[in-house]
């Protein structure tokens, strides 16, 4: 019984991926957005300021971990518009009178985004090996960044997730996305934190991308990663589990209401 | 006896000191069309989400084909469909598309799923629309799209919340249309509406929402006696001409509006005898025009008091 139970969510889950992916391929604009973005501001980064931003290695090679969690960012953010206009045009309201699992409808959102985080992550690293970005990396080093992204980026699609079942119109989900997006500039991705001044600094410092970009960099390129790596991993992994555990009570509460 | 496939005891519902359903209770017998007939605010689609398992009642029962709607939800939504408001159809896919989501989502294997998608796409007559994407659909066929959809897995009992508001005279006939095709075919339908006439045409049984509370529950005919004909509505220019014409016409009197409405069956001898009633006394109207009962004239007859401020001299 639980055994059909759990492959009937999954069944469901799996129908509203495909209908999450037909979505991002159909809405090119979003796509484009989320593609083109992250490899605008890094272009932009390596040749405007690049020449002038001091990081004692090749700035390209700085300022790609950087890009790829910018990048993760901006697609993830998509999520939150997609959820608040399933609530207001009524296939929240349809899913749920029908005899299936809530969160289905969700779990397409969530893995729908991870694909299209996947495909502009994709890009900006083929345009970064293009402009001269020069990792390091062996297989595993690369497993352990398709690993670590993959955490990320998922606790961030399930946050966004729950941003969209907080507000009530599309204006307000979109507004709400922005501070998260700005998170990577007050961190290690563009310049070195000790550049800034020192009450930046030590948010920079202990703030979640720091860590992230850090041990995106060390599998990278071989820079130290010292306790980086399992500080993301709380970080996000935490992230993950408790927004999570928001958006199901949100997704509940709704319900209740 | 009959068979009741919703019974709903004593509802209420409450959102903070707001009261939206005050105690309601009625039934639906299988098979029959059903219309909750009331205006914006009246609590009509707040009851269709409790009937339909989306929200919890203060109190109270609501049962359907014998299960109750909170604590046994999900043999409910087994046996329910709902269509919203608004059509719940996703633009960016197709007709096809949107159909086989749901089909899947109610776990029928693929042939099924398939063979019942281009038989519903035919049967809505969308056939030639199925593989062009939804936003590309005018509003008559996004809800025949939407209403495909809520059929999908042979509900016993369908939801429709204002099928036709929204929609252009000749799409709203053909909704009309559907529906009571629908309803031979054994199926029970539930539907809300701010329309008089969309109630009359269609339902079976009427139950007539106020400020949520149900003030008057019967046929259409049943309702039609209280709510009396046709009414021809005078308008006079100045203040003196409507205090003389409303001591010599018996009628509803509007004074902010100076307008007067007086039953009629609208035959021209009734007509001709009345203006020269008037014309007897001096008074000639400024305008005069024919309207249709109206709900406000069913809440103005049921309660005496009326949404919009008309006022009755008797």
């Amino acid at each position: 019984m639980t055994n059909s139970r759990l492959y009937w969510a999954a069944m469901d889950g799996w129908t509203m991926t495909r209908r999450s992916i037909k979505h991002i391929v159909r809405e090119k604009e979003s796509l484009m957005m989320a593609i083109g973005l992250p490899v605008a501001i890094m272009i932009m980064f390596v040749a405007v300021f690049g020449g002038a931003i001091q990081t004692g290695t090749d700035y390209v090679n700085y300022v790609v971990p950087g890009v790829i969690i910018t990048c993760a960012g901006f697609g993830s953010s998509i999520i939150a518009v997609s959820v608040t206009q399933d609530m207001i045009g009524g296939l929240f309201e349809r899913l749920r009178s029908m005899p299936l699992h809530p969160s289905s409808l969700m779990v397409g959102h969530v893995i729908g985004g991870f694909v299209r985080n996947a495909i502009a992550t994709t890009v900006v690293i083929l345009v970064a090996l293009l402009i001269g970005f020069q990792p390091e990396a062996g297989v595993v080093e690369w497993l352990g960044v398709i690993g670590i992204l993959t955490l990320f980026m998922l606790s961030l699609n399930w946050l966004f997730v729950v941003f969209g079942l907080l507000v009530k119109n599309v204006e307000t989900a979109n507004a709400i996305t922005f501070p998260m997006l700005f998170l990577p500039y007050v961190s290690s991705a563009f310049v070195p934190t000790e550049t800034m001044p020192s009450w930046l600094h030590t948010f920079a410092e202990n703030q979640p991308m720091t860590p992230l970009i850090e041990t995106l960099r060390g599998l990278l390129l071989g820079t130290p990663i010292g306790t980086n790596l399992w500080l993301s991993i709380a970080w996000f992994g935490g992230l993950l589990i408790i927004s999570f555990i928001v958006a199901t009570i949100l997704f509940k509460k709704r319900k209740t209401e | 006896m009959t068979d009741q496939v919703i019974s709903v005891q004593g509802i209420k519902k409450r959102y903070g000191e707001h009261l939206v359903l005050d105690g309601l209770s009625f039934h639906v017998e299988r098979g029959s069309i059903f219309a909750l007939l009331g205006e914006n605010g009246a609590g009509k689609t707040t009851m269709v989400r409790i009937l339909a398992t989306l929200i919890k009642a203060n109190s109270g029962s609501a049962k359907i084909g014998g299960y109750d709607t909170d604590s046994e939800s999900v043999s409910v939504k087994k046996l329910i469909s709902l269509t919203g408001q608004y059509a719940a159809v996703d633009e960016l896919l197709t007709g096809e598309e949107n159909l086989q989501m749901i089909g899947r989502l109610n776990h029928l294997d693929h042939r099924t799923v398939k063979a019942r998608t281009v038989e519903l796409l035919e049967q809505f007559d969308l056939s030639g629309a199925a593989k062009k994407r939804v936003s590309t659909y005018s509003g008559g066929m996004r809800r025949r799209l939407d209403i495909a959809i809520s059929l999908f897995a042979n509900p016993e009992v369908i939801f429709l919340d204002e099928p036709t508001t929204g929609l252009d005279p000749r799409s709203r006939k053909n909704m009309w249309e559907l529906i009571r095709k629908l309803a031979n075919r054994g199926v029970t339908i539930f539907l809300t509406t701010q329309y008089l006439e969309e109630a009359d045409q269609l339902a079976d049984k009427i139950a007539v929402m106020n400020n949520g509370k149900i003030i008057e529950t019967g046929t259409s005919e049943q309702l039609k006696s209280i709510i009396g004909k046709e009414k021809l509505e005078l308008t006079f220019q100045d203040q003196a001409s409507f205090d003389e014409a409303s001591k010599v016409i018996k009628g509803q009197i509007n004074e902010s509006e100076k307008v007067i409405s007086v039953e009629t069956e609208g035959s021209t001898e009734s007509l001709r005898r009345l203006l020269n009633t008037l014309h007897e006394n001096q008074i000639e109207p400024v305008a005069m025009h024919f309207r249709k009962p109206t709900l406000d004239d069913v809440f103005l007859e049921i309660t005496g008091k009326s949404t919009k401020g008309v006022s009755s001299n008797d």
